[in-house]
């Protein structure tokens, strides 16, 4: 598959839309009237500062918040609620801010649980793995493994992810994600607490899934240089409210970004 | 078994096609791709090499000229020497870790046209210095992943390359007799590969080696170790270095063995022990880092484990080398041995994947003599072996039988090998250099009127054994002010038998007395310290800890004993020492690609540290600039302690010492 070209994007199809949503807890507003669409085969970054309400945008976006108003529309289908298991059936994975793997397996038995969502075979195959159970299985573990030489962790195959450094860590999730072969992959803050080399591995990790698979991404991302440079369009929020939306350059330039980061007198 | 087969074929492109014939369907290679290991015959081999040397040769590629070949240990990249041998193209295999200024370095003089390289990494880094290689004309490259984007009027996939040449040999009956014949148009006295140097004395250079002389030295030694086509290697090292082209790439074309290819160099240990080897090398420095993990896992297994697998390697430690040379041993220490075999041996020797070695080579530097018999204690047979890229590699080995921790063998059959007057060690061998490539001078320099080759190695024949001992380097072998020998080397290597040293640089030559400086082994000491509660946040704290200083000058003081038994050696007892701040690294160029000290280097590099310890103070200021893998730069700085230490008191030196 081939990733489209800037151009391409902005006359593209739209993936998913988010159209007047609001979210609150009780009495704190954490989204305000949000509308962004995400267009098929872009890096889509959402950034803004602290409790701006980028995670709840995206747990909305997955199914894992229900928003008081306003609608979403993902793949043409609109749907006011929708499930977690529903988002990811339908092809939206997500990575978490703090890693949220199965500790105690290993890499290679952590991303083979993204494929559970592909097995035909019931439950009760896939204990007894046999006949078509284990063809399954050998064709799901072909699979894992393009992941894994993918994302090059050949080596850390068989341990138990616990005993990972965490940039690994952040790499055997982002495996995880890419084995439900989503067409949308919604990663919250992947190079958060890395070092630089990290973050550089882990940036080539992104162009090269937005690029190899054609897969479309939202990211929320603290590192400004990151994001302008891995991201095609930019939303940004600030206190549950959109502030600005469009190519990195017009972002970095708007006024009111710049207000949000640095603090003006209310 | 082979040796009237492999008589005639004087080139490898020959051998390969001998190989084809007479083991058509036995393993040439195996390569773990995603995760399960695929095997490539002898046949299949040959017709891959014979597609890519078509696909090579209609892009232009021609005899006489050379081929760059960057990558880790891959099928494709040993196919790319193959089919460039087979066209009379000579081979340039260069470091994949090298930087960009060493890659473009050897490219520039090695007058590359085309570039075999294995990634992405490579192409970018090649691309990033193209401006400086104006004889590159075209990369083909292994691995495709990111390379989709990019301009591909030079730049060709592997894979396109074969299948175009595999699709040109199909349809164009005469092209098949045109590759015939450029086989057989390849001579034994031709340039067969050229091998850089690793540049442990300067500016790398490089080593042209004929075909007939490489095939001669490895004919030899497949006879040596009556290694077969049943026999199988795991290639793991550099595939730019002499020890790789030699044991694994010309040994298995000339007995017909298998050579597995890791799945990436992470997983080396790992396949390691998924292919279990026959024929094995390593340097010392990967068999101590074996044995250091394994007494780390030991030291968290349970007491009973503990308890027996202590107790079975003194048993080992006791009758294992005598049963392994075929010596005397009572009847009760063989039975306890057997036991001992059972129970630990033999599961430990699966663990490291060392089960099915039938003969094991270890090189490059000193080992320990701990180290050494710690192997062979278990039943394996390791032994040593002493040669350098000029000579193939090929100058000493220890037969079975005849092992000894502290030599590096007779001089192996068809060597002649004498020790000049100044105690350099010079050879004529069957897998000698022709020459420098482009460099008359330095072949002179390094060639005696004689006809002999000047090692630059200072060692000398053991009057008990016959066995050569190399002592140093022929010119780094120096004296202290008052005349007492100082063989730095030597120094290192004992302080390098402790776990917790990684490496040692000595000072002394033209001093009051022996200096050391130290790099603590992030592994071991970092398991000591979470063992005894030492909360440390990055290596430059551990390495200056107060405590890491106690335990490093226990090591010392140990040496120092040990040096003081011996008359000559107790002059060069260690005086006072330093911890490093960070580890010496090659990307700083303090150590070459092969993991050497270069000595001179790191004077220069942290000379206010060496000034300090012989003017007595106890720390030192030093900030030193560091290289990123990435080719940035940056600046570290520290403050060093320095430390003294215990001597053992001695008479004053005897004069024949001196």
């Amino acid at each position: 598959m081939r990733a489209p070209s800037a151009s391409d994007i902005a006359a593209g199809e739209i993936l998913l839309s988010i159209e007047n949503v609001s979210l609150s807890f009780g009495g704190v507003r954490a989204i305000r009237d949000v509308s962004f669409d995400i267009k098929k085969g872009e890096v889509r970054a959402i950034i803004g500062p602290n409790g701006a309400g980028k995670t709840s945008m995206l747990n909305v976006i997955n199914g894992f918040y229900q928003p008081q108003h306003g609608r979403i529309t993902f793949k043409g289908e609109t749907r006011t609620k929708m499930r977690p298991y529903d988002a990811a059936r339908g092809g939206i994975a997500r990575t978490f801010q703090n890693v949220a793997l199965f500790k105690g397996m290993s890499a290679l038995d952590n991303i083979m649980a993204g494929r559970t969502l592909k097995m035909k075979r019931g439950f009760l195959w896939q204990i007894l793995r046999v006949g078509p159970a284990l063809t399954e299985e050998i064709e799901h573990r072909r699979r894992v493994e393009e992941i894994i030489d993918f994302l090059e962790i050949q080596a850390i195959r068989k341990v138990p992810v616990a005993r990972l450094p965490y940039g690994l860590q952040k790499r055997v999730e982002l495996g995880r994600a890419l084995a439900m072969e989503p067409e949308l992959l919604l990663l919250d803050e992947p190079m958060a607490g890395m070092n630089l080399e990290e973050k550089e591995d882990m940036s080539r990790f992104i162009i090269d899934v937005n690029d190899h698979f054609g897969t479309t991404i939202a990211l929320i991302e603290h590192d400004m240089g990151v994001v302008m440079d891995l991201s095609d369009r930019v939303v940004v929020l600030d206190h549950g409210v959109k502030i600005a939306d469009g190519t990195p350059d017009a972002v970095k330039a708007n006024q009111d970004v710049i207000d949000a980061y640095l603090g003006v007198a209310h | 078994m082979a040796s009237s087969a492999h008589a005639p074929a004087d080139t490898f492109p020959k051998l390969l096609v001998r190989n084809a014939r007479m083991f058509g369907d036995r393993p040439a290679m195996r390569h773990k791709d995603l995760g399960v290991w695929q095997t490539l015959t002898w046949a299949q081999l040959l017709d891959d090499v014979r597609a890519y040397a078509t696909g090579l040769h209609r892009l232009g590629l021609k005899r006489g000229d050379t081929m760059a070949i960057v990558g880790a240990n891959r099928p494709r990249l040993y196919a790319s020497v193959m089919a460039a041998q087979m066209l009379g193209v000579i081979p340039v295999p260069v470091y994949a870790d090298a930087v960009a200024d060493e890659l473009s370095y050897v490219m520039a003089h090695a007058e590359v046209r085309f570039a075999a390289v294995e990634d992405q990494e490579q192409v970018d880094k090649i691309l990033s210095v193209s401006d400086r290689l104006p004889k590159l004309e075209t990369m083909v490259y292994d691995e495709k992943r990111g390379l989709r984007d990019y301009d591909h009027t030079r730049l060709h996939a592997m894979e396109d390359v074969i299948a175009g040449g595999r699709k040109a040999l199909a349809e164009d009956a005469s092209l098949a007799a045109w590759l015939d014949a450029e086989i057989a148009a390849g001579k034994g006295s031709d340039t067969s590969i050229i091998l850089y140097t690793s540049g442990t004395t300067g500016q790398s250079k490089g080593v042209v080696l004929s075909a007939e002389r490489c095939i001669g030295a490895g004919s030899d030694t497949v006879a040596f170790d009556k290694l077969t086509e049943r026999d199988a290697a795991l290639a793991y090292l550099p595939l730019a270095w002499v020890g790789d082209h030699y044991l694994n790439y010309a040994q298995g074309l000339i007995a017909g063995f298998c050579m597995a290819c890791p799945e990436s160099g992470d997983t080396a240990m790992a396949d390691l022990r998924e292919i279990g080897p026959t024929f094995f090398f390593a340097p010392p420095r990967t068999f101590e880092q074996m044995l250091t993990r394994v007494t780390i896992r030991m030291e968290d297994a349970s007491f009973l484990k503990r308890r027996m697998f202590y107790y079975f390697i003194g048993v080992a430690r006791r009758y294992g080398e005598a049963i392994l040379n075929k010596q005397q041993v009572p009847l009760h220490g063989r039975l306890l041995y057997w036991l001992g075999n059972v129970l630990v041996y033999a599961p430990l020797k699966n663990v490291l994947g060392l089960s099915n070695v039938r003969v094991a080579y270890t090189a490059g530097e000193a080992i320990g003599p701990d180290l050494f018999s710690f192997y062979r204690s278990l039943g394996m047979n390791l032994k040593q072996l002493y040669g350098q890229t000029e000579a193939f590699l090929y100058l000493t080995a220890q037969p079975d039988g005849q092992i000894f921790s502290d030599t590096v063998g007779p001089a192996l059959p068809n060597v002649d090998l004498r020790i000049a007057d100044n105690g350099e060690v010079q050879f004529r061998s069957p897998g000698q250099f022709v020459s420098y490539f482009k460099d008359d001078l330095k072949t002179k320099e390094t060639m005696t009127p004689d006809g002999y080759v000047k090692t630059g190695d200072a060692g000398f024949f053991d009057g008990k054994t016959g066995h050569l001992k190399i002592i140093d380097r022929a010119k780094d072998v120096g004296k202290l002010k008052d005349g007492t020998l100082f063989p730095p080397k030597y120094i290192e290597n004992k302080l390098k038998f402790f776990p917790n040293i990684r490496e040692a640089v000595a000072y002394g030559d033209s001093r009051d007395f022996v200096a050391v400086m130290i790099n603590i082994d992030l592994t071991a000491v970092g398991s000591w310290a979470e063992r005894n509660n030492v909360v440390y946040g990055s290596y430059q704290e551990l390495a200056g800890h107060p405590l890491v200083y106690d335990m490093i000058q226990k090591n010392i003081e140990e040496m120092n004993r040990s040096l003081a038994e011996d008359k000559v050696t107790a002059g060069a007892q260690v005086k006072r020492f330093l911890i490093l701040h960070k580890e010496l690294d090659a990307d700083d160029g303090e150590v070459t690609r092969t993991q050497k000290v270069r000595r001179g280097f790191v004077a220069e590099r942290y000379a206010p540290l060496i000034a300090a310890l012989y003017d007595g103070s106890s720390e030192a200021d030093i900030s030193t600039e560091v290289t990123f893998e990435d080719g940035r730069k940056g600046v570290l700085a520290a403050r060093v302690k320095i430390r003294d230490v215990a001597t053992v008191p001695v008479a004053p030196p005897l004069g024949k010492a001196a």
